[in-house]
């Protein structure tokens, strides 16, 4: 999974049928200190997030799968699973690099 | 999934099971700057894309799953047309 904030809303009526009425959001990725790290990309919603949120996203579609209990056929990969409150950081810890 | 912008058609008679009929196009994955992330790469399209068009795919194993018959040889799908997006930065 990776932490990210939302960036805001996503609308698109031409879509995968499997997208039907699922929130979409564009999430930035961050890095250990909350600053933008890498390409945004696009979640769907599962945690009713808000813009700006610090959230948790998954980025692998088998967990998504089974979250959605739709079937072995969804074409989705990334969904927000959940909204961070806060991270502690070991003192010195994250300066060279991901824990 | 990602974002993205069609850039193009791709043409290719001879392809493997499965890809027949499938339209491909040309896009370049972008974030939501409109700025490149990569590469232009073939997707196969879902949603009757243009040339233009703002839209988002899925990477990977997942893009097979937005086809019919769905054990293709594909990994990037164009799987909607973004109308618009309220980004705050």
């Amino acid at each position: 999974m990776r932490c990210c904030r939302v960036v805001g809303p996503l609308w698109a009526a031409a879509k995968h049928p499997a997208f039907a009425s699922r929130p979409l959001f564009v999430v930035q990725p961050l890095d250990e200190h909350g600053k933008d790290t890498g390409a945004s990309f696009v979640a769907i919603d599962h945690v009713q997030a808000g813009v700006g949120d610090q959230v948790l996203v998954l980025t692998e579609g088998n967990g998504v799968r089974q979250i959605l209990a739709m079937g072995d056929q969804v074409p989705i990969r990334s969904m927000i699973v959940g909204i961070v409150d806060a991270v502690d950081m070991a003192s010195g810890a994250g300066e060279g690099g991901r824990a | 999934m990602y974002l993205g912008i069609v850039k193009g058609t791709v043409v290719a008679e001879r392809k493997s099971a499965g890809l027949e009929g499938k339209k491909l196009l040309l896009v370049q994955p972008i974030d939501d700057q409109h700025r490149p992330t990569g590469d232009l790469q073939a997707a196969v399209d879902t949603v009757q894309a243009g040339e233009g068009d703002l839209v988002y795919l899925v990477g990977s194993r997942e893009a097979a799953l937005a086809l019919e018959p769905w054990f293709v040889p594909v990994d990037a799908a164009i799987v909607g047309i973004v109308d618009g997006m309220d980004v705050k930065r």
